[in-house]
């Protein structure tokens, strides 16, 4: 409960089960609930050293706020990207959507 | 109270006891978020692995960061998340199967990234730096968002700021090339 590397291994346990989940999903928005999941485990990591090993334990907070930041930025683009592909595809599978494909 | 309390259950068994609950829900949301089919239940999932991670955020000793996990993720980014999927899943619809080498292949893949992230953890030898400040509160936080981590502060602000225009942008002309061109094209740039 008190040392880095249990919140280190939590983090960690996180991070791969976030990974498995954007590698093995095929609907969009289960990778953007993966992705989130990445993120999170970035956010602990961080308030994790910003506990134990930091000089100042303000500069981890203000650095986990941007990462809320950022990720409330990239769900809201990528849902209104989903949004978009729907209309035009029908489908929110990542298979269907190889237009691009060569 | 608390004294008479303290003489049947020690604080520190009171505190493990919550430090696994939060554990597990962190892990167990988001083994749910992950692996269930059903998308609406990968939401749910990963709500309760959000309130985990807030409870985390309480133990590493920052209650402000910890309400904010709740009110942006859990408020705002489950709930968009939840209008995305009832915007767009057809939930009638039946989920084709899984193929499975690709689970075999992804599960692999974090395996190793598992593994070789777990040994980089216990071979380092973390070393405390000196403490400068051991202030935690959230006068700090502002002092320092508005004076030495301004421009951060600003840019974040402005990333905001285009991260919803060009969504509403998005989700409102990208409707199939006909409609946008006989809209005349106004919008067709984006």
């Amino acid at each position: 409960m008190n040392s880095l590397t249990v919140y280190l291994f939590v983090a960690l346990l996180i991070f791969c089960i976030g990974m498995f989940g954007l590698l093995q999903r095929r609907s969009l928005i289960g990778m953007i609930i993966s992705i989130e999941l990445m993120l999170n485990a970035a956010a602990i990591n961080f308030m994790a050293f910003n506990r134990f090993l930091a000089p100042d334990p303000s500069v981890g907070q203000i650095m986990v706020l941007f990462i809320m930041g950022i990720a409330a930025a990239e769900a809201a683009i990528a849902l209104s990207l989903i949004l978009a592909l729907f209309r035009k595809l029908r489908s929110i599978n990542i298979e269907h959507a190889r237009d691009l494909k060569g | 109270m608390q004294p008479v309390m303290a003489q049947y259950i020690r604080p520190e068994v009171v505190a493990y006891a919550v430090f696994f609950l939060v554990l597990l829900l962190t892990l167990g949301g988001a083994l749910v978020a992950v692996i269930p089919k059903s998308i609406i239940h990968n939401v749910f999932g990963l709500a309760t692995s959000l309130v985990g991670v807030a409870g985390l955020f309480i133990f590493l000793g920052s209650e402000f960061l910890a309400m904010m996990e709740i009110l942006i993720y859990v408020g705002a980014i489950c709930i968009a998340i939840v209008f995305a999927i009832m915007l767009s899943q057809p939930m009638h619809l039946q989920i084709p199967p899984r193929w499975r080498p690709k689970v075999a292949f992804s599960f692999v893949v974090s395996l190793v990234v598992f593994i070789s992230f777990t040994v980089m953890v216990v071979r380092t030898p973390w070393e405390q730096a000196v403490r400068t400040s051991n202030d935690w509160g959230v006068k700090r936080l502002g002092t320092l968002l508005l004076t030495r981590y301004e421009l951060l502060f600003e840019l974040i602000s402005l990333v905001l700021l285009v991260a919803i225009i060009g969504a509403v942008i998005t989700a409102a002309t990208a409707s199939g090339e006909k409609t946008s061109e006989s809209q005349g094209g106004e919008e067709g740039g984006a």
